[in-house]
């Protein structure tokens, strides 16, 4: 028998009440959010229950929201997939702007270290109890994280594009 | 058969000649020698790369230029070829490589990317090779065909053929290398 969105759901809600909230269809993917401090040990259950039987980390990425309200300005989605049954959900925690931080989830998945350092390369967000917290793909120097949107999209240290031989205004709309 | 001539040797440098003796400056011959078996570094990163690889074989064949044997060791080679993005995190090691290169050493910068790091404006890509080593010679395209690189290296053959003797230890030099911050 197929696991049934609703058997997660109800799952979900009688083991971690209010720490799980707003499910809803998107894409065919079941989407919940989970309060930021309980997301290890949701994702714990998710894959050790014995009908739920998440086993595979799909995905774990970082969102900016500028214009969100200040306590839910960062997010960490994790993508999650069954195997057996072939179900896939999708989970979002959503952080606080001035200290975005939340649990890691690699001592669950291993496979979430590298996503974590990309996600703390890109977002800036700092995963508590991660072995090795630094960045992965931009160089070490680098002290901005740009993937935020108040990142200027184009290097600003070129030299050879000046705005004004262009015909653009000076924020290169 | 096309009646065009093939050239099989470079034309003598100005001097004198008579039976059985040449009498020309040494520079004229050893710029004759450098231009003319100039060995080859690939530093090939990205699409520019793939276009190197058609210079260097059989169709249009570099080594018609004296650049025969590609050196993957930067301390047997004369002309590094920069051919692709270099990303920030790359910059050190192209760098590395450039330092690690036996004087005289000339670098030729193919591409818009290595040139000025073309489309990529972005945080992650260094906006031209020239940010942190002396280039001699740019080659624009993206990617160039392999006629343009060919013509970049004849362009640097002309500089090294040209070039004196003693110029890599001069102060100007010296000091464009101590503007790179290159020992």
């Amino acid at each position: 028998m197929a696991l049934e969105t609703t058997t997660i759901q109800s799952s979900l809600n009688d083991h971690f009440e209010s720490a799980v909230s707003d499910f809803q269809q998107i894409h065919d993917i079941l989407t919940f959010e989970v309060d930021a401090d309980q997301i290890a040990k949701v994702m714990t259950f998710l894959r050790d229950d014995a009908t739920l039987r998440f086993n595979f980390l799909t995905d774990l990425c970082g969102m900016h929201f500028p214009d969100a309200d200040p306590s839910r300005q960062f997010s960490v989605v994790y993508h999650m997939h069954n195997w057996v049954d072939n179900v896939r959900i999708r989970i979002k925690c959503f952080l606080p702007a001035e200290n975005p931080t939340i649990d890691t989830v690699s001592t669950i998945f291993l496979s979430a270290n590298w996503q974590e350092r990309e996600t703390y390369d890109f977002f800036g967000i700092i995963f508590k109890g991660h072995p090795q917290l630094k960045r992965i793909l931009n160089m070490d120097e680098m002290v901005s994280f740009p993937m935020r949107k108040e990142f200027p999209l184009e290097d600003g240290g070129r030299t050879d594009k000046d705005d004004r031989f262009f015909g653009r205004t000076t924020d290169n709309c | 058969m096309s009646d065009s001539k093939i050239i099989t040797n470079a034309p003598a440098p100005e001097g004198f000649q008579g039976e059985g003796f040449f009498a020309g400056k040494l520079s004229d011959v050893v710029g004759m020698a450098r231009a003319n078996s100039l060995w080859p570094l690939p530093f090939a990163t990205s699409c520019c790369g793939i276009e190197f690889m058609a210079t260097m074989a059989s169709h249009y064949d570099v080594a018609r230029f004296g650049s025969e044997r590609m050196s993957f060791s930067p301390r047997q080679a004369d002309m590094l070829l920069v051919m692709g993005t270099i990303a920030k995190k790359m910059a050190p090691i192209l760098r590395q490589v450039y330092e690690q290169m036996a004087e005289p050493r000339w670098v030729i910068s193919v591409g818009a990317c290595a040139c000025s790091g073309g489309i990529f404006d972005t945080y992650s890509v260094l906006q031209g090779i020239d940010k942190i080593i002396p280039v001699d010679v740019y080659v624009p395209g993206c990617p160039p065909r392999p006629e343009q690189i060919l013509d970049g290296i004849m362009r640097l053959q002309d500089l090294v053929r040209s070039e004196s003797v003693r110029r890599r230890s001069s102060p100007e030099y010296t000091e464009l290398l101590a503007s790179y911050n290159i020992k």
